[in-house]
């Protein structure tokens, strides 16, 4: 009984061996459903899985695009920065340079100013004091004429008399 | 086991198995609404049953891989996808129950009839032979049936329908019998209370184990379909 089964198509023993309709419907009824299957279902998850590919590779194109950017801008921000920390230092730089020279200046005009005050003065000083020498002999002079007079009582004449003291005084200035 | 009777009936003078051809229907709408409803709301991020046809596709496309490169294999990914849930879904249908009305066998694996599968293998043996002369020419597909002997011609000749009986009843072979014990066991079990205590655990185990062999049959045919075409389509053999 078990061995029966184990014939090629026992089942339909009573039939003929070979259904061509089976077959025709195997055929029509697989083909049929390779159709459908790739317009509906396979068609439409192969275009999907396509498209997923193209949006992970152009996104990781993206990503490495903007992170080559982002570094050029890192290395063009760093170099300006350089740049701006140099140019700070150049101007301080020379400011102190300037300071330094505009102190020098102060002090060399100042200096000067002071040296031409001072000799002005001395100058002044000097003339003032011929000045004085002068009236003061003037003065004894004219004191020494009116002694005189009183003492001698008598009138000299103005030539002889001027003579006279200038030489005293001279003499005096000499002795001095 | 009764001997079940086919179902057949007549139309413009060629025979049907009635039961073959609802079968063959069933498990072809189920494998249509599984993979409609999931490629329904296709999103770039993949969620539930999409991630699972994504991975069949990517399992299929690995064999492929394993056999051609893609360039020339691409074009079969449909076909074995096709395939490998048609048949996978064929095996799984005789697993639950078989039906008998008034001795005639109704509902049973289509892939458990010698006629559906001896179809799908020469159908792939024929779409094998035509993608060889699509890809080399005839000239060269004729060619290498004298290599690397002449006097090997008339094998080669005999290992296509060798390859097309092998195909086809390797997985009759399995199915069938998967469900003939199963209908021993099912019997068994209608035998009476003691029976059906000594069924319930085999029948168990056998059926958890025709599941494997289902899915491993439908594994094997498409991967042997992918062998044969990339034989009759590479350069170097």
């Amino acid at each position: 009984m078990f061995f029966d089964h184990l014939v090629l198509g026992a089942v339909e023993a009573e039939h003929s061996f070979l259904n061509i309709g089976d077959i025709l419907a195997t055929l029509v009824i697989f083909l049929i459903l390779l159709f459908l299957l790739k317009k509906f279902a396979w068609g439409p998850l192969m275009g999907i899985m396509q498209q997923r590919e193209e949006l992970i590779a152009s996104e990781i194109e993206a990503a490495e695009s903007s992170r080559t950017e982002s570094q050029k801008m890192l290395d063009e921000q760093r170099s300006l920065l350089k740049e701006a920390r140099n140019e700070a230092l150049e101007i301080v730089e020379s400011a102190k340079r300037q300071g330094e020279a505009s102190r020098e200046e102060i002090i060399t005009a100042a200096r000067e100013e002071a040296n031409r005050i001072k000799e002005n003065a001395v100058l002044e000083i000097g003339n003032e004091r011929e000045k004085a020498l002068a009236a003061v002999r003037e003065e004894v002079v004219a004191l020494s004429m009116l002694a005189a007079s009183r003492v001698l009582g008598k009138e000299l004449s103005e030539e002889e008399n001027r003579q006279l003291i200038d030489e005293t005084i001279a003499k005096a200035g000499e002795v001095q | 086991m009764e001997h079940h009777l086919a179902p057949t009936f007549e139309l413009f003078g060629i025979t049907f198995n009635a039961s073959n051809v609802l079968m063959l229907l069933i498990a072809a709408a189920i494998v249509f609404l599984i993979a409609l409803v999931s490629t329904r709301n296709l999103k770039l991020k993949p969620t539930g049953m999409q991630n699972f046809m994504e991975w069949v596709m990517d399992f299929v496309k690995g064999i492929i891989k394993s056999n051609m490169d893609w360039k020339t294999g691409g074009s079969l990914h449909v076909l074995g996808i096709t395939l490998l849930m048609f048949i996978f879904v064929a095996n799984m249908l005789g697993l639950p129950f078989a039906i008998v009305v008034d001795g005639y066998l109704w509902w049973k694996s289509p892939t458990a009839d010698p006629g559906v599968t001896l179809t799908l293998a020469a159908m792939i043996i024929i779409l094998s032979n035509y993608y060889g002369i699509k890809a080399k020419g005839f000239g060269a597909y004729a060619k290498d049936f004298t290599q690397p002997m002449w006097f090997l011609t008339p094998i080669k000749i005999i290992e296509e329908f060798a390859n097309t009986l092998t195909l086809g009843l390797r997985l009759y072979g399995n199915i069938y019998a998967g469900e003939i014990l199963l209908s021993l066991l099912a019997g068994l079990a209608t035998t009476g209370a003691v029976g059906f205590l000594a069924a319930v655990l085999p029948t168990l185990a056998w059926q958890g184990f025709s599941v494997f062999v289902g899915s491993i049959q439908a594994f094997i045919f498409v991967m042997l379909t992918m062998v044969y075409i990339s034989h009759k389509v590479a350069d170097d053999h």
